[in-house]
């Protein structure tokens, strides 16, 4: 069910294994847990450097919100300044309800061309909407070429980081994917990381100077201007965004910002909350058709509009997709990125996939979550996510209707309501001792003691032992 | 279905959804903005920092070009248009336009750029005179910048409010890179592999 009944998003939103049950499977795998740890410690310490760096985080961070909330607030105004904006400089805006229908017009614009193969930019809208399994199904083949996202590609595996999606492999996992997967690779290729990168480099060359159109997603668009930048650090972006004479961008149409000048904040928030660097080494801005090419942008809505409904959800959709959330979680650092189903993973997932999908399709994933708060500590545009997962289980638990729990919590207030049952009601917790041996309860209470130790009830209840002993000590 | 259609239900949407009216507090920019001029030995050591080649240069810029070239045993190079006659080294020079075989041929590049800001270690390029098209930075594996003091500035804010939107821009911030493999940095992916920076003071 989504707020106010508005049409939820589709693709890959969500798994077909709820997230207890993955994560129960992820827990078993010692050797993701490692990866995850020896990665997140890394870059939570880098960010922690260079975001102490800056005097002025606390009001960047708090500009970054509030630029982001004014777009939210305004977005159709914003969403027609930049249509136009793009337009005046000879691009083509599109715009897509749903994923099918964005891959639908990516699709067309493809094959006007005639070209087999695209070359790709990380994006997570065209993860979202599931693009390359689109374009394949039509006969054109779309080379990933950020290096995490092709390590996910030649595996034959799924993203689980929004950086980094190949975060759960190391090094000699990721050289033995290349050894065995990458034609015309050096037999002989080490698991050093410089090594890595050389064959990648090798492997994606011929493509990139050859390639007739190119797929990107972008990490902020300028409402006033129609400028729009994509921030990298291979060089990869900037091979897709500048050789091809077709470029096609896919956009959410949260990414906006509404002037030029908006870009000083977030060109300072991106890069230190995401790779822990003062800068990331190439960031690309374009506006419009630049440089001779024929470019077309897709505005992407699918269950974004859904998401702006809930005035209590609406401000995941500040979210500038850094991962700064996924690499302090503890949840994430133990069950990894492939427990939460959705491209979208971690903290920010489980506020923002079940919001996009409606939360009937994700109800687990609210649950996902110690309520630690750092999260939204280290959120450079301060979305609660706390509160957030908070809001969301109460509208899990209303979609359920008549359940245990809710039996068992009508129960508990009706006792607590009147001070004689509650009295009886705790000494009657005295013959749990009985069974304290069995450290789980039957069904449906089993649910909690799964992850819970029963705790011993004690022989004598606090109130017992104030009136009888306690008093005037 | 037409994406007109689409157009006027995605904006139908937004406008039901705001239904409440949010009224968001003003943005706030008590940041630090636009300071000025940027320091330029922070700006030498920033750009250092990501593992690029500073060097500081008082004599005549060409001399400096080509010993910066000689150094790499780089013997030919691409040169972009409006790069100034002045600075020309004494090695063979590929002038534009130039086709993108060539540019990965010869795989080094020399030009100026349009600013450099001290606090992050960013060099600008925005297509101008001595820089040109982009392409022209991103196929050599060597790219050589030759950055005026002048030009550095404090911040980022400085840097937006000096630029101009709808240029086509590159901000770079060392050699190309990648942090992929377990989250540690690497040089040298795609982009030019080798970034050495003049400083003219």
């Amino acid at each position: 069910m989504t707020f106010l009944g508005m049409p939820a998003g589709s693709g890959d939103l969500g798994g077909e294994q709820s997230f207890p049950s993955a994560a129960h499977d992820a827990l078993g795998n010692a050797t993701l847990r490692a990866n995850l740890r020896r990665a997140t410690s890394t870059i939570r310490a880098k960010r922690a450097a260079v975001v102490d760096e800056l005097p002025d985080w606390q009001q960047l961070r708090a500009a970054g919100a509030a630029i982001k909330d004014d777009v939210l607030a305004h977005l159709d105004t914003y969403l027609l300044q930049f249509e136009s904006a793009v337009t005046e400089r000879g691009g083509t805006v599109h715009w897509a309800r749903d994923a099918a229908e964005a891959n639908a017009i990516v699709l067309s614009l493809v094959q006007a061309t005639g070209a087999r193969e695209v070359v790709k930019v990380k994006s997570m809208a065209t993860q979202e909407i599931g693009l390359n399994e689109a374009l394949a199904a039509a006969g054109i083949d779309a080379v990933e070429t950020d290096l995490a996202e092709l390590i996910v590609q030649l595996g034959h595996d799924k993203p689980s980081h929004i950086l980094v999606p190949a975060i759960h492999r190391n090094r000699s996992q990721i050289r033995d994917i290349f050894a065995r997967e990458m034609p015309g690779v050096d037999p002989s290729l080490t698991d050093e990381p410089a090594a890595l990168a050389e064959a990648a480099r090798r492997h994606l060359r011929a493509k990139f100077l050859s390639a007739r159109v190119a797929i990107s997603g972008a990490n902020a668009g300028v409402a006033s201007t129609g400028t729009l930048a994509v921030v990298e650090s291979e060089g990869n972006g900037r091979m897709c965004l500048t050789l091809p004479r077709t470029l096609i961008t896919v956009m959410g149409i949260e990414k906006l910002v509404p002037t030029w000048r908006d870009l000083e904040v977030f060109l300072q928030l991106l890069p230190r909350s995401s790779t822990g660097e003062r800068m990331n080494p190439y960031t690309s801005m374009w506006t419009g058709a630049t440089e001779g090419q024929d470019f077309h942008v897709v505005l992407l809505d699918n269950g974004r509009t859904a998401t702006l409904a809930d005035p209590r959800g609406r401000s995941a959709l500040r979210c500038i997709r850094c991962s700064a959330c996924l690499n302090v979680c503890p949840v994430y650092e133990r069950v990894g990125g492939h427990a939460y189903g959705s491209v979208y993973p971690g903290p920010i997932g489980a506020v923002l996939s079940p919001q996009l999908t409606g939360v009937d399709h994700n109800k687990t994933l609210p649950f996902a979550s110690t309520l630690c708060g750092a999260c939204y500590d280290v959120c450079p545009v301060a979305i609660d996510i706390p509160s957030m997962l908070v809001h969301l289980r109460s509208r899990v638990a209303n979609a359920k209707g008549a359940t245990p729990e809710r039996a068992a919590m009508a129960a508990a207030a009706w006792t607590m309501r009147s001070p004689a049952r509650w009295r009886r009601t705790l000494r009657l917790l005295r013959f749990g001792r009985l069974v304290r041996r069995a450290r789980r309860l039957p069904p449906p209470l089993s649910a909690w003691t799964s992850s819970r130790d029963l705790p011993t009830p004690p022989t004598q209840t606090f109130r017992d032992w104030w009136t009888h002993d306690g008093r005037g000590r | 279905m037409t994406e007109s259609t689409a157009r006027e239900e995605i904006l139908r949407r937004i406008r039901a959804a705001l239904g409440d009216r949010p009224a968001p507090a003003a943005v706030e920019r008590s940041y630090r903005g636009v300071t000025g001029p940027g320091d330029v030995d922070l700006f030498a050591e920033r750009v250092a920092d990501y593992r690029a080649t500073v060097v500081r240069v008082d004599g005549p810029v060409a001399d400096a070009v080509t010993t910066a070239l000689r150094t790499r045993g780089i013997d030919r190079v691409v040169v972009p248009d409006g790069y100034p006659d002045t600075w020309l080294p004494a090695v063979d020079v590929v002038l534009e336009p130039v086709d993108v075989v060539t540019l990965d041929e010869v795989s080094a590049v020399v030009t100026t750029c349009a600013i450099g800001i001290a606090e992050t270690g960013t060099i600008v390029l925005d297509a101008g005179p001595g820089m040109g098209p982009r392409a022209l930075t991103l196929v050599p594996d060597y790219h050589l910048v030759v950055v005026r003091a002048a030009q550095v500035v404090a911040g980022v804010p400085d840097a937006v409010a000096a630029l101009d939107a709808t240029r086509p821009l590159t901000w770079i911030s060392g050699p190309s890179a990648t942090s992929d493999i377990e989250l540690d940095r690497v040089e040298g992916v795609h982009g030019p592999r080798t970034l050495d920076v003049l400083v003219i003071t």
